[in-house]
């Protein structure tokens, strides 16, 4: 059982103790390994990426009566594949009149910002690829700069649909980035640390969901407008901006956004299953097997929220954050600092 | 901040290719931001000449084209048309023709406003509420093409009566399908008129006062929904509907909810005429049989019929020929569009689209 836990780690020690025994300088094998670590991520985001969408459809049609993709391998497992297969090969057109750097730039961009953030994720005791102090405040500034790139996307493209999707990226995420941090202070608070595999290990004996139901709310909520996921997918609104910021794209290029907007999904929903659920931490089962069940229990709630709900208006969800989203969150950290303040006093008493 | 801030207006083409104008109507918007300043409609991109063609066929042979002008409800068109000509030629039409023809018309009605409520709520987003009107819908279909043969471009109703009598069974299969229509349209109910996001969405959004409707003409549900209780059913009962019990919903909002509830209330309605048509459909012939070269007096006619998007009428002016001299063709849908422009300044893009899905236009309609 434990080795069946600690699997990777063993299988990591076994590469870097070959590297030393080949006669590898430790500097080249911290390199060999950290390269390593980005293929099995960059694996890991392309999987997550296939098997959402194919959940994706196939939830849908689920809910909608219809049977969702079936025709390419079985149960349609092959679809998300075929179509990646056909986006490769699509041309990437080029509108004469975009800003070219900007419109090249964009998609690399959006994707990079992607897989730097599974780098944070912790699949499990000691499995982060980047294991940092303060690695909850670096995921949640790296997830931001992806607004940039939909803001070059939008202006670079030269469409007026593209630049309305940019603005409203813009106006959406960067507001709702102030309750989602402050939803997640309460979470520091109880675990007395900003690393993403303390905070799991904090939960050991309750998950945080049952001490910050509160901000559980706030978090899934701004997480929601974060990914820009309905009912808060303005951005990419097909009824009104075609497809936003990325009216103009094709191909390859498309993919890439298309791409990273799945693979964001994963990643917000595994951080929020670290931060509420526990993350790695339960009995039986070895924990990045907790892990990624957590996180699918968490994209499947985001999922079926998308095809639940119609489109919030705009004014409406910005009001709803600055009325709402930030004063509760604020609220709840008053709160939780009540409530450490009070449960240190009794203890004390009580001895 | 706005006296030191300098912003600039500029126009966006909303359509004809895009995917809320509901075919290819073309909104000429100038913006201030998000908010429309003016708009402006622009029409025509279906037009086909279809009040010229008529000028060329035979009064029998331009019956299949009128199902093409408002394509959602087929049977209606033709209705209205073949009513233009009896009124015309003065034909009598059979007592069990006209049940027919209610039968028809009121599962056209009701597949066309599962259309509308289907294209309104994707317009919003809520999918899924789109795919439960749709299959809904096709349960619809799947009578209508018992009966006349065709889903969409039904030539059922022709001057003089029906083609065809019913299928056999053709009762229980109604049963069946509305039992499951009811569910259906409880679920979607639920899914979406509750939603508090599509009542945000939608309510006192696109308000349309009732004078301001009927000075720009608007009939059907549109009108209704804005407090007035027009419909030519009850006002003007023509065929059988003097016989049948029903209620005209009326809403008085005017806004882009309650044109989109009045949809749900009529197919209920709907529903109930069509379960006292079977129950008193009576036993006799289909058709009165006119001459294939069939010349009626010079002249002139005007019929009209409430369709699903209002009153639609068709003015025919024969010389005697067995060809119309001229056919014009009344379109409500033609002038519900017209008030887009009246309602649109002030209103953001999104409120815009939402406004556009609940007037329910159909453009094989407006451009003819």
């Amino acid at each position: 059982m434990q080795t069946l836990n600690d699997l990777f780690l063993i299988v990591s020690g076994l590469l870097r103790g070959a590297m030393g025994s080949w006669g590898f300088a430790p500097g080249l094998t911290d390199a060999i390994m950290a390269l390593v670590s980005f293929v099995a991520i960059a694996a890991l985001v392309t999987v997550n990426i296939i098997v959402i969408l194919w959940v994706d459809r196939r939830f849908a049609a689920f809910f909608q009566e219809r049977l969702g993709p079936n025709r390419v391998g079985p149960f349609g497992l092959l679809q998300s594949i075929n179509d990646a297969v056909k986006l490769i090969g699509k041309e990437s057109i080029m509108p004469a009149a975009v800003d070219k750097r900007v419109y090249k730039f964009a998609p690399v961009l959006i994707f990079t910002v992607t897989i730097v953030l599974y780098g944070f994720l912790p699949y499990g005791k000691g499995l982060a690829p980047i294991d940092m102090g303060a690695g909850l405040l670096f995921f949640v500034a790296v997830s931001s700069t992806s607004t940039i790139a939909i803001l070059m996307a939008g202006w670079g493209s030269n469409n007026k649909y593209s630049l309305l999707g940019g603005m409203r990226t813009v106006a959406q995420v960067i507001s709702y980035e102030i309750p989602l941090a402050f939803s997640m202070i309460g979470v520091v608070m109880l675990s007395g640390s900003m690393n993403l595999g303390s905070i799991s290990a904090a939960q050991h004996t309750l998950w945080n969901i049952i001490l910050q139901p509160i901000a559980f709310f706030v978090f899934i909520v701004a997480s929601l407008a974060e990914l820009t996921r309905s009912p808060f997918d303005m951005t990419e609104a097909e009824q009104e901006l075609i497809a936003g910021y990325h009216t103009e794209y094709s191909g390859m290029r498309f993919a890439l956004f298309f791409m990273a907007e799945y693979a964001n999904l994963f990643s917000v929903a595994a951080l929020g299953a670290t931060l509420f659920l526990g993350g790695w931490e339960g009995p039986l089962l070895p924990g990045y097997l907790w892990f990624i069940g957590k996180t699918w229990a968490m994209v499947l709630v985001i999922l079926w929220l998308r095809w639940s709900f119609p489109r919030a208006r705009v004014d409406k969800m910005m009001k709803f954050n600055w009325k709402v989203l930030i004063p509760l969150s604020i609220a709840n950290i008053l709160l939780t600092g009540v409530g450490i303040k009070l449960y240190q006093y009794f203890s004390t008493v009580g001895r | 901040m706005s006296d030191t801030l300098e912003t600039q207006e500029y126009s966006l083409n909303l359509g004809p290719q895009h995917p809320s104008t509901h075919g290819v109507y073309h909104a000429r918007l100038r913006l201030d931001g998000e908010t429309i300043v003016s708009c402006e409609n622009v029409i025509g991109y279906l037009h086909r000449g279809m009040e010229k063609l008529a000028e060329s066929r035979t009064y029998a042979q331009f019956a299949p084209f009128t199902s093409r002008f408002d394509y959602l409800s087929g049977a209606l068109n033709t209705w209205g048309y073949a009513m233009a000509l009896e009124k015309l030629g003065g034909v009598a039409v059979p007592e069990r023709a006209e049940y027919l023809r209610v039968i028809v018309g009121e599962l056209q009605r009701i597949a066309s406003h599962l259309v509308m409520l289907a294209s309104m709520v994707i317009d919003l987003n809520a999918v899924t509420g789109w795919m439960y009107a749709f299959t809904a819908r096709e349960g619809i279909l799947d009578l209508l093409e018992a009966v006349t043969g065709s889903r969409m471009t039904i030539n059922y109703i022709v001057a003089g009566g029906v083609i065809e009598d019913l299928p056999s069974e053709f009762e229980s299969k109604v049963k069946r399908t509305f039992e499951d229509l009811r569910s259906r349209l409880a679920d979607f109910d639920r899914l979406v008129s509750g939603n508090e996001i599509f009542q945000g969405r939608t309510k006192g959004i696109g308000v349309i006062e009732s004078g301001t409707a009927l000075e720009f003409g608007m009939t059907g549900p549109n009108l209704r929904a804005s407090g007035v209780g027009l419909d030519l059913r009850k006002d003007a009962p023509y065929s059988v509907y003097d016989r049948i019990d029903f209620e005209v919903p009326i809403l008085r909002g005017g806004d882009t909810f309650d044109r989109y509830y009045i949809h749900l209330l009529e197919i209920h309605q709907s529903v109930r005429i069509v379960e006292q048509a079977l129950d008193g459909l009576p036993s006799g012939p289909l058709r009165t049989k006119l001459p294939k070269a069939w010349k009626p007096a010079a002249g002139e006619a005007f019929g009209t019929i409430e369709s699903t998007r209002g009153i639609q009428g068709y003015h025919i002016v024969s010389d005697g020929s067995e060809r119309p001299y001229r056919m014009h063709l009344r379109s409500p849908a033609f002038a519900n569009i017209a008030i887009v422009p009246e309602i649109a300044p002030g209103l953001t893009i999104q409120d815009f689209v939402a406004t556009l899905a609940s007037l329910d236009i159909v453009l094989g309609e407006i451009d003819r």
